[in-house]
């Protein structure tokens, strides 16, 4: 059942009233995914249902699995055949997927994994918000690896977040992580839905090999191997194992070292088009604060308060959280001294924020782990004490 | 002589392989890959799925497209290739450890769901690729390395598991016998629905190492000794079958598959989107 109704605009646009959930699943349909698997959890649970309403009616598929671990194992599975494939949980789920998610990381396989933010650590806080897991998205799952994830602050966002994550997905065959928050999940915002025409959509590349000459893990063509979907005639191997360009375990020192370069290459060799950040009046600012998801809300609306009352406030959001947003760091803190680092934690991004600021800068946290979403006014006083 | 096995070996691939001589899962291996191409399968549209063990290695030598997964963890892969894509063949390779401990869960469930997967179990009694740990179909008081005064834990009986949980086929081959072994898998195969073929096999190396059970010809002999067909068996008392081994099959049923039954909702959706679409 659905609890949403789209109408059409003018212009022939999708527009309606809805939860970030909500959202989320109307513009992974736009990107093209046509298999969800999931295991209900609070506050994630309308991602689940939406799918399984809405993936039959354009031929997709859908499945409750018996668990998060199955879950991530069918998207992978599915996504080998080459549909879009996407998950969506909350922190105790998110802990399972882990070890899988490894998987399809040393596998290159595209797929998308949504976190809908909780608090935590256990079972915590299972209907209120934190934003604790963005350290867990980043070291999650074990070994040297990279990771995509994209934070989204509006409902809007999740929109133009999640077909983002579908499309870098598929550009750098990789999973990607939306790391959304309870309040972004169930607070509904006005949505416009692009039309199809007005969408640029990635799908991975496809060989143009033959079966003889195809190697699944192949470097010929970039850092990026070129896919072939299950079924198709390519019959390859895909293993947890550190594998050679054939896909077959390997344990030469030098196939290990060039695979997990590789892996950091693709991502890290091209931040520029990963790392998307937003900057909102920054230019004559004398004070900075940083966020992530739904917490810039409140430090947008504590800079508006501020500028009223003269204080040259900035907002830094980091849209994309992962890979980090270093070189823009290093930027504004080379003119920008006062910085504020505001999460829903006890204080995670700060120590990257720290790590990348200039050395003459004062980096300190704001942090609200309560459960309870953090005002402007919190931020302002804060903001305000510690000048 | 060459045989199905020769034609469907991955050409240069990493051999030899990874597992001792005498060991039961290369018999096991070739009566799957025999038993694809009685079938009638087109290769291409076949993907064989497998977890972590020294079984779950078994894909990896063989010409088919191949997820060696996560430990425990091949029906999940496998039930997202099939769901993604349900005009794939879709095969399971598992372990004892592999399927009925860390992937026990999993197996019920795709029992039930009655989703079109065949699931050969590779069943050796222990852990063998971790080194000789107790696992959950091994005999009570046999012996391990995690067992060093004998399993207290009664096993699992991996076909009665899966009849009770809902599997549309169900049945046993041992590894001495692999003709009707063979035929086993070919039936799971052509079963709509989820079949489950159990495999009693054996480890000469890390079960003889802790229970002292003879040298490989030893052990298959006795493995072979141990067996008998259900339809003798059902005329036994539970005092003669104990320690035997019930081959045979326990379950031919003809339940609606996961993926058929979702290709009607697929169908139903279709016609409501239509009419939602008009009412925007
Ligand atoms: C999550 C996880 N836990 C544990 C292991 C270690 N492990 C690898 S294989 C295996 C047991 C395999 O036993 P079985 O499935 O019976 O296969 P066999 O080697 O006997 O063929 C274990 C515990 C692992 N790889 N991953
Ligand atoms: S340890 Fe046992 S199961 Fe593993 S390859 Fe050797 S004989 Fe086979
Ligand atoms: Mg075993």
């Amino acid at each position: 059942m659905l609890f949403y109704k789209l109408y059409k605009d003018a212009d022939g646009r999708k527009v309606g009233f809805v939860q970030g959930n909500e959202a989320c699943v109307e513009a992974a349909l736009l990107a093209g995914m046509r298999f969800f698997a999931g295991y209900p959890i609070t506050p994630s649970s309308e991602i689940a249902a939406v799918s399984a309403e809405k993936l039959p009616m354009l031929g997709g598929r859908f499945i409750q699995m018996e668990d998060e671990i199955s879950s991530m194992g069918a998207i992978i599975g599915g996504s080998m055949t080459g549909k879009k494939t996407m998950t969506a949980t909350s922190g105790p789920g998110f802990s399972l997927k882990q070890e899988n998610l490894g998987y399809a990381i040393i596998n290159e396989v595209p797929c998308v994994i949504v976190n809908v933010q909780r608090g935590g650590p256990s079972t915590g806080l299972p209907t209120q918000i934190a934003q604790a897991d963005v350290m867990q998205a980043r070291w999650g799952t074990h070994g040297d690896h990279p990771i995509i994830a994209i934070s989204p602050a509006s409902v809007s966002q999740v929109v133009t977040s999640t077909i983002r994550a579908f499309n870098l997905a598929e550009k750098y065959r990789t999973p990607v992580i939306l790391l959304m928050d309870e309040t972004l999940g169930h607070m509904r915002e006005k949505i416009v839905l692009p039309r199809e025409d007005e969408i640029e959509l990635i799908d991975r590349k496809q060989t143009e090999d033959t079966p003889e000459e195809f190697k699944p893990f192949a470097t010929k063509h970039g850092d990026v191997p070129l896919f072939a979907p299950y079924g198709k005639g390519y019959r390859y191997n895909i293993t947890g194992l550190i594998h050679d360009e054939a896909g077959f375990p390997t344990t030469k020192t030098d196939e290990v070292v060039s695979l997990l370069d590789r892996l950091h290459s693709k991502i890290n060799d091209n931040l520029d088009d990963i790392v998307e950040v937003c900057e909102f009046q920054t230019e004559d600012a004398d004070t900075l604060l940083v966020s992530f998801g739904s917490a810039t809300r409140s430090c947008i609306s504590a800079m508006e308060k501020g500028r009223a009352e003269g204080k040259k406030i900035g907002v830094l959001q980091l849209l994309t959280v992962w890979p980090f947003a270093e070189k823009q760091i290093v930027k504004l803190t080379e003119k920008i001294k006062n910085v504020f680092v505001v999460e829903m934690n006890m204080g995670q991004i700060i120590g990257e924020v720290s790590r990348c600021s200039h050395r003459d800068a004062v980096v300190t946290g704001i942090n609200k782990y309560n459960g309870i979403y953090i005002t402007p006014q919190e931020i302002l006083e804060k903001v305000k004490e510690s000048r | 002589m060459k045989s199905a096995i020769h034609d469907y070996l991955r050409p240069k691939k990493k051999f030899p392989h990874v597992w001792c001589p005498g060991c039961g899962h290369g018999i096991i291996l070739a009566s799957i890959v025999r038993a694809i191409e009685a079938a009638g399968k087109n290769r291409d549209e076949v993907v064989v799925v497998s977890g972590i063990g020294c079984s779950s290695r078994a894909p990896v030598y063989v010409d088919f497209s191949s997820i060696h997964s996560t430990h425990g963890r091949a029906l999940t892969f496998a039930t997202g290739v099939k769901v993604a894509n349900p005009k794939l063949t879709v095969i399971v390779i598992s372990g004892d450890g592999d399927g009925m401990a860390i992937g026990g869960n999993h197996f019920i469930h795709a029992c039930r769901r009655n989703i079109d997967l065949t699931m050969i179990v590779f069943n050796n009694n222990i852990y063998g690729m971790t080194g000789g740990q107790a696992s959950p179909t091994m005999p009570q008081g046999d012996y391990a390395s995690t067992a060093p005064f004998g399993t207290l834990e009664r096993p699992f009986d991996v076909c009665k598991l899966a009849n009770a949980s809902g599997a549309n086929f169900v049945a046993r081959g041992v590894v001495t016998s692999p003709i009707p072994l063979e035929k086993h898998i070919k039936k799971g195969i052509e079963k709509k629905g989820f079949s489950v073929i159990d495999v009693a096999e054996t480890c000469p190396t890390i079960y003889n190492f802790f229970n002292k059970t003879g040298n490989p010809l030893k052990m298959m002999k006795d493995l072979k000794a141990k067996a008998i067909p259900v339809q003798k068996a059902n005329t036994m008392t539970e005092e003669e079958l104990k320690g035997k081994i019930v081959t045979g099959v326990f379950a031919d049923r003809y339940y609606p598959d996961f993926t058929t039954s979702y290709d009607k909702i697929i169908m139903d959706s279709a016609k409501r989107s239509m009419k939602d679409e008009e009412s925007i």
